[in-house]
Protein backbone atom coordinates (compact mmCIF):
# COMPACT_ATOMS: atom_id res chain seq x y z
CA UNK A 1 0.00 0.00 0.00
CA UNK A 2 2.42 2.82 -0.72
CA UNK A 3 0.00 4.68 -2.99
CA UNK A 4 -0.77 7.90 -1.17
CA UNK A 5 -4.18 8.29 0.04
CA UNK A 6 -6.26 10.95 -1.09
CA UNK A 7 -7.34 14.05 1.29
CA UNK A 8 -10.87 15.18 1.92
CA UNK A 9 -9.48 18.02 -0.18
CA UNK A 10 -8.13 16.06 -3.09
CA UNK A 11 -10.85 13.74 -3.40
CA UNK A 12 -13.96 14.51 -5.71
CA UNK A 13 -17.25 15.01 -3.61
CA UNK A 14 -19.58 12.59 -4.01
CA UNK A 15 -18.02 9.19 -4.11
CA UNK A 16 -17.39 9.93 -7.90
CA UNK A 17 -14.64 7.13 -9.03
CA UNK A 18 -13.44 6.71 -12.33
CA UNK A 19 -15.37 3.89 -14.33
CA UNK A 20 -13.90 0.06 -14.09
CA UNK A 21 -12.50 0.45 -10.75
CA UNK A 22 -14.49 -3.73 -10.34
CA UNK A 23 -11.41 -5.12 -12.60
CA UNK A 24 -9.35 -4.17 -8.94
CA UNK A 25 -11.82 -6.45 -7.24
CA UNK A 26 -11.79 -10.06 -7.51
CA UNK A 27 -15.09 -11.66 -6.84
CA UNK A 28 -13.88 -15.03 -8.25
CA UNK A 29 -13.72 -16.96 -4.86
CA UNK A 30 -17.44 -16.66 -3.93
CA UNK A 31 -17.82 -18.90 -6.64
CA UNK A 32 -19.90 -22.24 -5.93
CA UNK A 33 -20.81 -23.36 -9.36
CA UNK A 34 -18.62 -22.93 -12.39
CA UNK A 35 -19.73 -22.51 -15.78
CA UNK A 36 -17.94 -24.34 -18.43
CA UNK A 37 -16.92 -23.65 -21.77
CA UNK A 38 -16.90 -25.84 -24.81
CA UNK A 39 -15.33 -23.84 -27.50
CA UNK A 40 -16.65 -27.08 -30.32
CA UNK A 41 -20.20 -25.86 -29.58
CA UNK A 42 -20.34 -22.35 -29.22
CA UNK A 43 -22.04 -20.39 -32.34
CA UNK A 44 -20.67 -17.09 -31.31
CA UNK A 45 -23.93 -15.51 -30.39
CA UNK A 46 -22.63 -13.68 -27.83
CA UNK A 47 -25.83 -14.14 -25.89
CA UNK A 48 -23.30 -14.76 -22.56
CA UNK A 49 -21.25 -11.80 -22.85
CA UNK A 50 -24.36 -9.84 -23.45
CA UNK A 51 -25.68 -11.12 -20.19
CA UNK A 52 -22.92 -11.68 -17.76
CA UNK A 53 -23.38 -9.09 -15.08
CA UNK A 54 -19.86 -9.25 -14.23
CA UNK A 55 -18.24 -8.76 -17.44
CA UNK A 56 -16.58 -12.36 -16.96
CA UNK A 57 -16.54 -13.49 -20.44
CA UNK A 58 -13.57 -13.43 -22.12
CA UNK A 59 -13.34 -12.07 -25.93
CA UNK A 60 -10.27 -13.14 -28.04
CA UNK A 61 -8.27 -10.94 -30.50
CA UNK A 62 -10.84 -11.16 -32.96
CA UNK A 63 -13.45 -10.32 -30.39
CA UNK A 64 -14.83 -14.10 -30.37
CA UNK A 65 -16.10 -15.27 -27.30
CA UNK A 66 -12.98 -17.66 -25.81
CA UNK A 67 -13.80 -18.69 -22.17
CA UNK A 68 -14.54 -17.58 -19.19
CA UNK A 69 -12.51 -14.82 -16.11
CA UNK A 70 -12.53 -17.22 -13.23
CA UNK A 71 -11.09 -14.29 -11.03
CA UNK A 72 -14.27 -12.05 -11.65
CA UNK A 73 -16.82 -14.81 -11.86
CA UNK A 74 -19.51 -15.51 -9.28
CA UNK A 75 -20.70 -18.30 -10.69
CA UNK A 76 -24.56 -17.27 -11.39
CA UNK A 77 -25.40 -19.55 -14.34
CA UNK A 78 -26.95 -16.58 -16.61
CA UNK A 79 -24.74 -17.23 -19.09
CA UNK A 80 -25.17 -20.98 -19.37
CA UNK A 81 -29.59 -20.28 -18.92
CA UNK A 82 -29.26 -17.92 -21.93
CA UNK A 83 -26.73 -19.98 -24.05
CA UNK A 84 -29.08 -20.95 -27.05
CA UNK A 85 -27.31 -23.71 -28.31
CA UNK A 86 -29.12 -26.80 -28.42
CA UNK A 87 -29.58 -29.99 -27.46
CA UNK A 88 -26.08 -29.47 -24.98
CA UNK A 89 -25.50 -25.99 -24.42
CA UNK A 90 -21.87 -24.60 -24.99
CA UNK A 91 -21.55 -23.11 -21.56
CA UNK A 92 -22.53 -25.58 -18.61
CA UNK A 93 -22.38 -25.32 -14.78
CA UNK A 94 -20.35 -27.81 -12.94
CA UNK A 95 -20.31 -27.78 -8.67
CA UNK A 96 -17.20 -26.14 -8.03
CA UNK A 97 -14.94 -28.80 -5.76
CA UNK A 98 -11.71 -27.66 -4.18
CA UNK B 1 -48.68 36.90 -6.80
CA UNK B 2 -51.90 34.34 -6.99
CA UNK B 3 -54.12 34.34 -3.89
CA UNK B 4 -55.56 31.00 -2.94
CA UNK B 5 -56.91 28.79 -0.64
CA UNK B 6 -54.81 25.69 -0.36
CA UNK B 7 -54.10 22.78 2.13
CA UNK B 8 -50.36 22.24 3.08
CA UNK B 9 -50.97 18.63 0.43
CA UNK B 10 -52.62 20.97 -2.56
CA UNK B 11 -49.65 23.93 -1.31
CA UNK B 12 -46.90 21.32 -1.99
CA UNK B 13 -48.41 19.85 -5.41
CA UNK B 14 -48.73 23.20 -6.71
CA UNK B 15 -44.90 24.28 -6.01
CA UNK B 16 -44.16 20.58 -7.54
CA UNK B 17 -46.13 21.69 -10.66
CA UNK B 18 -44.09 25.29 -11.21
CA UNK B 19 -40.82 23.51 -10.67
CA UNK B 20 -41.93 20.40 -13.32
CA UNK B 21 -39.13 18.04 -11.98
CA UNK B 22 -37.88 15.75 -14.92
CA UNK B 23 -38.67 12.78 -12.45
CA UNK B 24 -41.07 11.88 -9.40
CA UNK B 25 -41.22 8.39 -8.21
CA UNK B 26 -43.53 7.96 -5.45
CA UNK B 27 -45.71 5.44 -3.34
CA UNK B 28 -48.78 6.61 -1.62
CA UNK B 29 -49.11 6.93 2.28
CA UNK B 30 -51.49 8.61 4.49
CA UNK B 31 -51.50 12.08 5.17
CA UNK B 32 -48.80 12.61 2.08
CA UNK B 33 -50.99 10.81 -0.56
CA UNK B 34 -52.45 14.19 -1.81
CA UNK B 35 -49.29 15.73 -2.86
CA UNK B 36 -48.02 12.91 -5.81
CA UNK B 37 -51.94 11.90 -6.41
CA UNK B 38 -52.82 15.87 -7.24
CA UNK B 39 -49.39 16.04 -9.05
CA UNK B 40 -50.13 12.82 -10.73
CA UNK B 41 -53.51 15.05 -11.88
CA UNK B 42 -51.59 17.95 -13.12
CA UNK B 43 -49.42 15.33 -15.55
CA UNK B 44 -52.43 13.89 -16.54
CA UNK B 45 -53.49 17.52 -17.43
CA UNK B 46 -50.34 17.98 -19.51
CA UNK B 47 -49.46 20.83 -17.11
CA UNK B 48 -46.17 19.57 -16.38
CA UNK B 49 -43.90 16.95 -18.66
CA UNK B 50 -42.15 15.02 -15.75
CA UNK B 51 -41.57 11.27 -15.67
CA UNK B 52 -43.64 10.05 -13.32
CA UNK B 53 -42.66 6.65 -12.04
CA UNK B 54 -45.48 4.65 -9.99
CA UNK B 55 -43.12 2.16 -7.82
CA UNK B 56 -44.02 -0.73 -5.71
CA UNK B 57 -42.95 0.58 -2.37
CA UNK B 58 -40.54 3.77 -0.59
CA UNK B 59 -37.74 2.05 -0.79
CA UNK B 60 -38.42 1.82 -4.41
CA UNK B 61 -39.43 5.36 -4.73
CA UNK B 62 -36.11 6.66 -3.34
CA UNK B 63 -34.07 4.22 -5.30
CA UNK B 64 -35.69 5.28 -8.56
CA UNK B 65 -35.06 9.03 -7.25
CA UNK B 66 -31.55 8.29 -6.42
CA UNK B 67 -30.55 6.74 -10.07
CA UNK B 68 -32.61 9.76 -11.74
CA UNK B 69 -30.45 12.30 -10.27
CA UNK B 70 -27.13 10.42 -10.57
CA UNK B 71 -28.17 11.08 -14.17
CA UNK B 72 -28.37 14.43 -13.57
CA UNK B 73 -32.46 15.07 -13.48
CA UNK B 74 -34.42 17.18 -11.34
CA UNK B 75 -36.05 15.10 -8.74
CA UNK B 76 -38.64 15.26 -6.24
CA UNK B 77 -40.93 12.92 -4.03
CA UNK B 78 -42.78 12.60 -1.34
CA UNK B 79 -43.90 10.60 1.42
CA UNK B 80 -44.97 10.10 5.05
CA UNK B 81 -43.74 8.37 8.24
CA UNK B 82 -43.42 4.66 8.13
CA UNK B 83 -42.94 5.75 4.05
CA UNK B 84 -39.85 7.23 5.04
CA UNK B 85 -38.99 4.58 7.02
CA UNK B 86 -38.53 2.66 4.35
CA UNK B 87 -36.38 4.77 2.66
CA UNK B 88 -34.04 4.72 5.19
CA UNK B 89 -31.59 2.83 3.97
CA UNK B 90 -31.33 4.75 0.71
CA UNK B 91 -31.36 8.39 2.26
CA UNK B 92 -27.48 8.07 3.53
CA UNK B 93 -26.82 6.63 0.41
CA UNK B 94 -28.40 9.77 -1.65
CA UNK B 95 -26.73 12.71 0.89
CA UNK B 96 -22.92 10.71 0.34
CA UNK B 97 -23.47 11.00 -3.63
CA UNK B 98 -24.20 14.71 -3.07
CA UNK B 99 -27.34 14.16 -4.87
CA UNK B 100 -29.78 17.18 -4.79
CA UNK B 101 -33.25 15.31 -4.52
CA UNK B 102 -36.19 17.26 -2.72
CA UNK B 103 -39.02 15.16 -0.35
CA UNK B 104 -42.35 16.62 0.52
CA UNK B 105 -42.52 15.40 4.01
CA UNK B 106 -45.94 15.20 5.60
CA UNK B 107 -44.71 14.13 9.41
CA UNK B 108 -46.73 11.32 11.15
CA UNK B 109 -46.05 8.93 13.84
CA UNK B 110 -43.93 5.83 13.55
CA UNK B 111 -45.31 3.02 14.22
CA UNK B 112 -46.10 1.61 16.90
CA UNK B 113 -48.71 1.32 17.97
CA UNK B 114 -50.33 2.19 14.54
CA UNK B 115 -51.39 5.79 13.77
CA UNK B 116 -51.72 7.92 10.90
CA UNK B 117 -51.87 11.62 12.90
CA UNK B 118 -48.99 13.88 13.48
CA UNK B 119 -45.70 13.63 15.38
CA UNK B 120 -42.52 14.38 13.79
CA UNK B 121 -41.12 11.35 14.63
CA UNK B 122 -40.38 10.05 11.41
CA UNK B 123 -38.10 12.85 10.18
CA UNK B 124 -35.99 13.55 13.31
CA UNK B 125 -35.25 10.07 13.21
CA UNK B 126 -33.89 10.87 9.96
CA UNK B 127 -31.64 14.07 10.95
CA UNK B 128 -28.57 12.17 11.08
CA UNK B 129 -28.59 10.80 7.38
CA UNK B 130 -27.45 13.76 5.93
CA UNK B 131 -30.26 15.62 4.31
CA UNK B 132 -31.13 19.41 5.13
CA UNK B 133 -34.42 19.47 6.92
CA UNK B 134 -36.71 22.32 6.89
CA UNK B 135 -40.19 22.30 8.98
CA UNK B 136 -43.09 24.31 7.59
CA UNK B 137 -45.21 26.25 10.40
CA UNK B 138 -48.11 26.37 8.01
CA UNK B 139 -49.14 26.18 4.08
CA UNK B 140 -47.57 28.88 3.31
CA UNK B 141 -44.34 27.97 4.46
CA UNK B 142 -44.49 24.60 2.92
CA UNK B 143 -45.14 26.34 -0.65
CA UNK B 144 -42.43 28.72 -0.16
CA UNK B 145 -40.00 26.21 1.32
CA UNK B 146 -40.53 23.37 -1.66
CA UNK B 147 -39.44 26.29 -3.85
CA UNK B 148 -36.72 27.32 -2.01
CA UNK B 149 -35.48 23.88 -1.26
CA UNK B 150 -34.96 23.04 -4.85
CA UNK B 151 -32.41 25.55 -4.97
CA UNK B 152 -30.74 24.98 -1.56
CA UNK B 153 -30.35 21.02 -2.69
CA UNK B 154 -28.69 22.45 -6.10
CA UNK B 155 -26.69 24.99 -5.02
CA UNK B 156 -25.49 22.45 -2.01
CA UNK B 157 -25.81 19.29 -4.06
CA UNK B 158 -27.55 17.73 -0.85
CA UNK B 159 -30.72 16.58 -0.44
CA UNK B 160 -33.50 18.49 1.24
CA UNK B 161 -36.53 17.68 3.02
CA UNK B 162 -39.62 19.86 3.74
CA UNK B 163 -41.94 18.71 6.21
CA UNK B 164 -45.51 19.85 7.02
CA UNK B 165 -48.00 18.89 10.48
CA UNK B 166 -50.01 16.10 9.12
CA UNK B 167 -53.56 17.00 9.05
CA UNK B 168 -52.87 20.02 10.65
CA UNK B 169 -51.19 21.58 7.91
CA UNK B 170 -51.46 19.11 5.25
CA UNK B 171 -55.51 18.77 5.10
CA UNK B 172 -56.49 22.02 6.38
CA UNK B 173 -56.90 24.81 3.97
CA UNK B 174 -55.29 28.44 4.35
CA UNK B 175 -55.23 31.53 2.20
CA UNK B 176 -51.77 31.58 0.25
CA UNK B 177 -49.90 33.28 -2.14
CA UNK B 178 -48.39 31.61 -4.86
CA UNK B 179 -45.97 32.83 -7.45
CA UNK B 180 -46.81 33.17 -10.86
CA UNK B 181 -45.45 29.85 -12.62
CA UNK B 182 -43.19 32.02 -14.74
CA UNK B 183 -41.85 33.87 -11.44
CA UNK B 184 -41.33 30.32 -9.49
CA UNK B 185 -39.63 28.98 -12.42
CA UNK B 186 -36.96 32.04 -12.29
CA UNK B 187 -36.40 31.90 -9.02
CA UNK B 188 -35.62 27.89 -9.32
CA UNK B 189 -33.22 28.53 -12.45
CA UNK B 190 -31.85 25.77 -14.30
CA UNK B 191 -30.41 22.69 -13.40
CA UNK B 192 -26.94 21.18 -14.70
CA UNK B 193 -25.59 18.51 -12.84
CA UNK B 194 -21.42 18.32 -12.63
CA UNK B 195 -21.01 14.69 -13.48
CA UNK B 196 -23.79 12.89 -14.89
CA UNK B 197 -23.28 9.27 -14.60
CA UNK B 198 -24.79 8.76 -18.14
CA UNK B 199 -21.70 10.95 -19.43
CA UNK B 200 -20.75 7.92 -21.71
CA UNK B 201 -17.55 10.27 -22.87
CA UNK B 202 -16.39 10.60 -19.27
CA UNK B 203 -17.15 7.38 -17.41
CA UNK B 204 -17.28 7.16 -13.93
CA UNK B 205 -18.55 4.99 -11.10
CA UNK B 206 -20.80 5.83 -7.94
CA UNK B 207 -21.50 4.08 -4.69
CA UNK B 208 -18.27 1.77 -5.06
CA UNK B 209 -17.33 -0.47 -2.17
CA UNK B 210 -15.19 1.80 0.43
CA UNK B 211 -13.40 0.67 3.25
CA UNK B 212 -10.78 2.15 5.87
CA UNK B 213 -8.85 3.93 3.50
CA UNK B 214 -11.78 6.53 2.19
CA UNK B 215 -15.29 6.10 3.92
CA UNK B 216 -13.96 8.21 6.61
CA UNK B 217 -12.58 11.19 4.13
CA UNK B 218 -16.46 10.56 2.24
CA UNK B 219 -18.47 11.09 5.75
CA UNK B 220 -16.41 14.27 6.71
CA UNK B 221 -17.05 15.50 3.56
CA UNK B 222 -20.63 15.05 3.65
CA UNK B 223 -20.69 16.08 7.38
CA UNK B 224 -19.01 19.57 5.98
CA UNK B 225 -21.34 20.02 3.50
CA UNK B 226 -24.01 19.86 5.52
CA UNK B 227 -22.50 22.35 7.94
CA UNK B 228 -22.05 24.76 4.60
CA UNK B 229 -25.22 24.35 3.50
CA UNK B 230 -26.15 27.80 6.41
CA UNK B 231 -25.45 30.25 4.07
CA UNK B 232 -27.03 29.28 0.78
CA UNK B 233 -30.52 28.42 3.10
CA UNK B 234 -30.06 31.79 4.13
CA UNK B 235 -29.64 33.57 0.62
CA UNK B 236 -32.30 31.39 -0.83
CA UNK B 237 -34.48 32.46 2.31
CA UNK B 238 -32.81 36.03 2.21
CA UNK B 239 -33.42 36.60 -1.71
CA UNK B 240 -37.03 34.91 -1.77
CA UNK B 241 -38.13 37.83 1.02
CA UNK B 242 -36.64 40.22 -1.28
CA UNK B 243 -37.88 39.44 -4.31
CA UNK B 244 -41.67 38.49 -2.44
CA UNK B 245 -42.00 39.63 0.60
CA UNK B 246 -41.49 37.08 2.55
CA UNK B 247 -38.15 36.66 4.08
CA UNK B 248 -36.64 33.22 5.82
CA UNK B 249 -34.04 32.08 7.96
CA UNK B 250 -32.26 28.76 10.15
CA UNK B 251 -34.69 30.62 13.06
CA UNK B 252 -37.40 32.66 13.56
CA UNK B 253 -37.21 34.51 17.09
CA UNK B 254 -41.12 36.25 17.78
CA UNK B 255 -40.93 38.71 20.64
CA UNK B 256 -37.88 37.70 21.96
CA UNK B 257 -35.86 40.98 22.16
CA UNK B 258 -36.95 41.24 26.74
CA UNK B 259 -38.45 37.71 26.42
CA UNK B 260 -37.74 35.91 29.54
CA UNK B 261 -40.17 32.73 29.57
CA UNK B 262 -39.34 31.19 26.32
CA UNK B 263 -40.90 28.49 23.99
CA UNK B 264 -38.39 26.87 21.44
CA UNK B 265 -40.80 24.54 19.03
CA UNK B 266 -40.94 23.33 15.30
CA UNK B 267 -43.39 23.49 12.73
CA UNK B 268 -47.31 24.03 13.19
CA UNK B 269 -47.09 24.46 17.56
CA UNK B 270 -45.52 27.95 16.46
CA UNK B 271 -48.75 29.09 14.88
CA UNK B 272 -50.34 27.92 18.44
CA UNK B 273 -47.69 29.47 20.57
CA UNK B 274 -47.37 32.63 18.46
CA UNK B 275 -51.46 33.55 19.53
CA UNK B 276 -50.63 32.83 23.29
CA UNK B 277 -47.53 34.67 23.01
CA UNK B 278 -49.73 37.93 21.85
CA UNK B 279 -52.37 37.00 24.23
CA UNK B 280 -49.79 37.36 26.98
CA UNK B 281 -47.70 40.31 26.19
CA UNK B 282 -50.97 42.12 26.28
CA UNK B 283 -50.72 41.48 29.71
CA UNK B 284 -47.84 42.52 30.05
CA UNK B 285 -46.09 39.15 30.38
CA UNK B 286 -42.44 38.98 28.76
CA UNK B 287 -42.33 35.70 26.71
CA UNK B 288 -41.68 34.90 23.24
CA UNK B 289 -40.98 31.83 20.99
CA UNK B 290 -38.26 30.80 19.14
CA UNK B 291 -39.23 29.02 16.28
CA UNK B 292 -36.83 26.19 14.67
CA UNK B 293 -37.21 25.97 10.82
CA UNK B 294 -34.06 24.31 9.86
CA UNK B 295 -33.09 21.09 12.14
CA UNK B 296 -30.50 20.54 9.86
CA UNK B 297 -28.11 21.75 9.52
CA UNK B 298 -28.39 22.61 13.15
CA UNK B 299 -28.16 26.29 13.95
CA UNK B 300 -26.56 25.92 17.15
CA UNK B 301 -24.61 29.16 17.42
CA UNK B 302 -28.20 31.14 16.32
CA UNK B 303 -30.07 29.20 18.67
CA UNK B 304 -27.60 30.27 21.40
CA UNK B 305 -27.13 33.46 21.09
CA UNK B 306 -31.45 34.23 20.89
CA UNK B 307 -31.87 32.41 23.79
CA UNK B 308 -28.60 33.91 25.74
CA UNK B 309 -31.06 36.58 27.48
CA UNK B 310 -34.08 34.37 28.13
CA UNK B 311 -34.54 33.21 31.89
CA UNK B 312 -35.99 30.25 31.79
CA UNK B 313 -36.84 28.49 28.52
CA UNK B 314 -39.27 25.24 27.23
CA UNK B 315 -38.16 22.94 24.64
CA UNK B 316 -40.88 21.60 22.96
CA UNK B 317 -40.12 18.11 21.46
CA UNK B 318 -42.79 16.72 19.15
CA UNK B 319 -40.90 13.06 19.75
CA UNK B 320 -39.80 11.35 22.28
CA UNK B 321 -36.05 9.63 22.52
CA UNK B 322 -36.27 6.97 24.33
CA UNK B 323 -33.64 8.09 27.03
CA UNK B 324 -34.23 9.93 30.32
CA UNK B 325 -32.16 12.93 29.18
CA UNK B 326 -34.85 13.91 27.17
CA UNK B 327 -35.99 14.51 23.12
CA UNK B 328 -33.49 15.29 20.45
CA UNK B 329 -35.07 18.64 20.17
CA UNK B 330 -34.23 19.21 23.35
CA UNK B 331 -30.76 17.56 24.10
CA UNK B 332 -29.54 19.62 20.86
CA UNK B 333 -30.46 23.05 22.67
CA UNK B 334 -29.58 22.15 24.93
CA UNK B 335 -25.89 21.36 23.85
CA UNK B 336 -25.94 24.54 22.03
CA UNK B 337 -26.30 26.21 24.77
CA UNK B 338 -23.71 24.64 27.23
CA UNK B 339 -20.46 26.78 26.38
CA UNK B 340 -22.30 30.37 26.50
CA UNK B 341 -21.24 32.12 29.83
CA UNK B 342 -25.35 33.48 29.64
CA UNK B 343 -27.57 30.38 30.34
CA UNK B 344 -31.42 30.43 30.79
CA UNK B 345 -32.71 27.37 33.11
CA UNK B 346 -33.76 24.94 30.33
CA UNK B 347 -36.41 21.85 30.37
CA UNK B 348 -38.28 19.77 28.01
CA UNK B 349 -41.50 19.36 27.54
CA UNK B 350 -42.72 16.32 25.13
CA UNK B 351 -45.88 16.58 23.55
CA UNK B 352 -48.64 15.80 21.11
CA UNK B 353 -47.31 12.23 20.25
CA UNK B 354 -49.87 10.50 17.82
CA UNK B 355 -51.72 13.48 17.09
CA UNK B 356 -52.66 14.49 20.16
CA UNK B 357 -54.17 17.76 20.51
CA UNK B 358 -51.90 21.00 21.36
CA UNK B 359 -54.09 24.08 22.45
CA UNK B 360 -53.58 27.42 23.15
CA UNK B 361 -54.63 26.27 26.94
CA UNK B 362 -51.72 23.82 27.09
CA UNK B 363 -49.24 26.17 25.49
CA UNK B 364 -50.31 28.63 28.59
CA UNK B 365 -49.64 26.36 31.26
CA UNK B 366 -46.20 25.64 29.94
CA UNK B 367 -45.29 29.17 29.87
CA UNK B 368 -47.11 29.47 33.59
CA UNK B 369 -44.90 26.62 34.42
CA UNK B 370 -42.03 28.25 33.14
CA UNK B 371 -42.17 31.07 35.97
CA UNK B 372 -41.47 28.62 38.68
CA UNK B 373 -38.96 26.27 36.94
CA UNK B 374 -36.92 25.48 39.65
CA UNK B 375 -40.04 23.18 40.78
CA UNK B 376 -39.93 21.19 37.34
CA UNK B 377 -38.35 18.20 36.11
CA UNK B 378 -36.11 18.14 33.54
CA UNK B 379 -38.35 15.82 30.58
CA UNK B 380 -41.72 16.33 31.49
CA UNK B 381 -44.69 15.22 29.45
CA UNK B 382 -47.39 17.45 28.30
CA UNK B 383 -51.14 16.28 28.24
CA UNK B 384 -50.52 12.51 28.83
CA UNK B 385 -52.19 11.12 31.40
CA UNK B 386 -50.60 9.38 34.36
S1 LIG C 1 -21.63 -17.75 -14.32
FE1 LIG C 1 -22.50 -15.70 -14.17
S2 LIG C 1 -20.74 -14.45 -13.63
FE2 LIG C 1 -19.90 -16.37 -14.36
S3 LIG C 1 -19.54 -15.98 -16.52
FE3 LIG C 1 -21.56 -16.91 -16.37
S4 LIG C 1 -22.94 -15.13 -16.29
FE4 LIG C 1 -20.90 -14.38 -15.85
S1 LIG D 1 -24.33 -17.91 -25.53
FE1 LIG D 1 -23.49 -19.92 -25.96
S2 LIG D 1 -23.32 -19.98 -28.15
FE2 LIG D 1 -23.68 -17.86 -27.62
S3 LIG D 1 -21.61 -17.04 -27.50
FE3 LIG D 1 -22.15 -17.67 -25.46
S4 LIG D 1 -21.36 -19.74 -25.27
FE4 LIG D 1 -21.38 -19.23 -27.44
Amino acid sequence: MSKKLLSVKELPKGDVLEAGTAILFETGDWRSDRPIFNKELCIDCKRCWLYCPDMSILLDENKKVSGIDYKHCKGCGICSFECPVKPNKAITMEKEVK
Amino acid sequence: MVVAAKTGNEAMAEAMRQINPDVVAAYPITPATEVVMIFAQFLADGLVDTEYIPVESEHSAMSACLGAAAAGARVMTSTSSQGLALMYEILPIVSALRLPIVVCEVNRALSGPINIHCDHSDTIAARDFGWVQIYAENSQEAYDGTLQAVKIAEKTSLPVMVSTDGFIISHCMEKIEMLPDDEAKKFIGEYKMEKSVLDIKNPTTRGALDLQDYYFEHRYQTSEAILNAKNPILEAGEEFGNKYGRKYGLIEEYKMEDAERVIVALGSTCGTTRDVVDELRGKGEKVGLLKIRVFRPFPAQEIATALSNAKSVAVLDRSDSYSGQGSPVYVEVLSALFKNDKKPKIVNYVYGLGGRDINLEDIKSVFENLKKVDQLEEKNYLGVRM
